[in-house]
């Protein structure tokens, strides 16, 4: 399967999954397809018959509503059988509304208050440091939520501690649940931002898979790394495609089947 | 009774202690190492201990992510800050996940003292104790604080330990046991018995013995584990039909309330007060004067006790 047929495939589940819990989140999560891919495809090592193997490089959604994503790319990996997908959001699954480490396998994070991922990303790359085998830690923060102060403490800690093993993804679609980024809280040079608190930047473009492993494979340098992300909020349903209404609203059967059909295309 | 330290003191030096043995004990703070006493930790482990600035919310959520990497992480600042500023980090990061993190956090309750009313921590117990996984522990003199932290270190999860500015009276020895959930009965008596927690449990000591000379035979029960509340010491303290709680921290949610929940629910036949800070927030002023302003001295544990017992037997001789 080329990475355009598993992106397919991967929104196709998330579709799936969201029309049949009739809640959850689309727009975020289709957004965020080719990172994850890129990430789990390309860069992590980890081992989905261990999944807390200790030597793993550590992946946090911190922009955990956008779980749907992380599922079908954990199923697809092997951590799951792909028929939990169905659960999501269900009492007692593993697939929980945000996630949850302590349910799901693959899971390095518990996350949904958003900016806590980015924090507890501190801990893990300290902690990464210290490892006899030392290894990587990679968050996937949304846009707005570096609306969060929280966000910047972790900044700022990150380039203190010179934790150059620590990459911070952005999916920036430029729409946040009220309306855009800037409409409700401008978040301006999120890159000049982070260069300010000691971070090297780079922006690509967040739907083309290559281009995005490019980036995180480049020789790290002394300073933790952020990657801005370009895409677009509901990526591959056109009429979900930058529209806010789209962030977290249930899809009925009519949208469904044309949303299928169009991303089998 | 005359030796004094504080349970600062005693927390820093015991995490020193632990750290010798246990090489996967890491401390963190916020700033404030010289006023939680993390710094006799920091000193003597420099590479294990880590500062993150003014920044209590990053603080305590990356303490979670460093002990689900293997660490048992001592995480410290004032009470206020972590237990308050930082209160949805302890939960989400910390008790949400069962991260295998303990919050020593200082300067809890208007004993802390000229700071004021914006430092002095009074409802962190009640806050901490509604988080599921978390303990909650309020040792009541610098011996029983060196226990504390080490049996916090022996569980795997999320430890609330409470600790103080002020120097108080040290009123147990070594062989003092400290388990955590079970109470230790610190005087028995027939006529009522005092529950307290923290430094409140020596002022209960002293009511017992002005109430002794008054010709009553008041108990002390040292509450220093809050959650899981040990139910079998309260139900033996209901049985002599008068039981005051006493804490530093606000009556609504703290020990009084936890005692109150466990009597009521058990049909107890008791007349009950709470011995507390009564609604209100503290103040600046020397420990001695706020003790006396919040009615937390053993003049006052004493006279709520005597009360309480004359109501009983009033109440009884009428039936």
């Amino acid at each position: 399967m080329n990475v355009q047929e598993k992106a397919r495939k991967i929104r196709l589940d998330i579709l799936d999954m969201l029309y049949k819990s009739q809640s959850g989140h689309p727009g975020g999560s289709l957004s965020c397809v080719e990172i994850l891919l890129a990430l789990y495809d390309n860069v992590l090592r980890y081992d989905p018959k261990n999944p807390n193997w200790e030597k793993r490089d550590r992946f946090i959604l911190s922009k955990g509503h956008a779980c749907p994503t992380l599922y079908a790319v954990l199923a697809d990996n092997g951590f799951f059988d792909a028929e939990e997908l169905s659960n999501l959001r269900q009492l007692n699954s593993i697939l929980q509304g945000h996630p949850d480490m302590n349910k799901c396998p693959g899971v390095d994070a518990s996350t949904g208050s958003l900016g806590q991922g980015m924090s507890m990303a501190i801990g893990f790359a300290l902690a990464g440091k210290m490892a006899e085998e030392p290894f990587n830690v990679y968050v996937l923060i949304g846009d707005g939520e570096a609306q969060e102060g929280v966000v910047w403490e972790a900044a700022m800690s990150a380039s203190h501690y010179k934790l150059n093993n620590l990459v911070v993804l952005m999916d920036y679609n430029g729409l946040q649940i009220d309306g855009t980024n800037e409409q409700v809280m401008n978040i301006e040079d999120i890159c000049a931002k982070f260069k300010a608190f000691g971070w090297d930047t780079l922006e690509v473009d967040g739907h083309n898979v290559e281009e995005i492993t490019e980036a995180l494979l480049k020789p790290k340098g002394e300073k933790p790394l952020f990657i801005k992300c370009n895409t677009v909020k509901g990526k591959g349903v056109s009429f979900m495609e930058n529209q806010v209404g789209w962030h977290g609203k249930p899809i009925n059967s009519e949208q469904y089947y044309e949303a299928v059909s169009e991303v089998k295309k | 009774m005359t030796e004094k330290k504080s349970t600062r003191i005693a927390y820093g030096e015991a995490l020193k202690k632990l750290g010798e043995t246990n090489k996967k004990v890491i401390v963190c703070d916020a700033d404030l190492s010289h006023a939680t006493m993390t710094s006799i930790f920091a000193d003597e482990f420099p590479e294990r201990f880590f500062n993150f600035g003014i920044a209590e919310c990053n603080m305590v959520a990356a303490s979670a992510g460093l002990a689900h990497c293997g660490y048992t992480v001592f995480a410290s600042t004032f009470a206020i800050f972590g237990a308050g500023k930082a209160f949805e980090q302890v939960r989400n990061a910390i008790c949400y996940t069962n991260a295998n993190v303990k919050l020593g956090l200082s300067h809890a309750g208007p004993s802390c003292g000229e700071d004021g009313g914006s430092h002095q921590a009074i409802e962190d117990i009640a806050l901490m104790r509604t988080l599921p996984n978390m303990t909650v522990l309020v040792p009541s003199d610098a011996n029983q604080m060196e226990k504390a932290v080490f049996a916090a270190a022996e569980i795997s999860g999320p430890v609330y330990i409470r600790t103080g500015r002020l120097p108080t009276e040290i009123i147990t020895d070594e062989q003092t046991p400290f388990n955590i959930g079970k109470a230790n009965v610190l005087l028995e008596g027939k006529d009522a018995k005092i529950i307290a927690c923290g430094i409140m449990v020596a002022k209960a000591l002293k009511a017992a013995d002005m109430l002794k000379e008054k010709g009553f035979n008041v108990g002390v029960v040292d509450m220093h584990t809050v959650k899981p509340i040990d139910v079998e010491a309260i139900k033996k303290a209901a049985s002599t039909g008068v039981v005051v709680t006493a804490e530093e921290h606000t009556v609504i949610g703290g020990l009084g309330s936890a005692v109150a929940e466990v009597l009521l629910e058990m049909k107890a036949d008791v007349y009950f007060k709470r011995i507390g800070i009564q609604d209100r927030f503290g103040q600046s002023g020397k420990p001695e004067m706020l003790f006396e302003e919040y009615s937390l001295r053993e003049d006052d544990i004493a006279l709520a006790v005597e009360q309480v017992i004359f109501e009983k037997n009033r109440i009884k001789e009428k039936q």
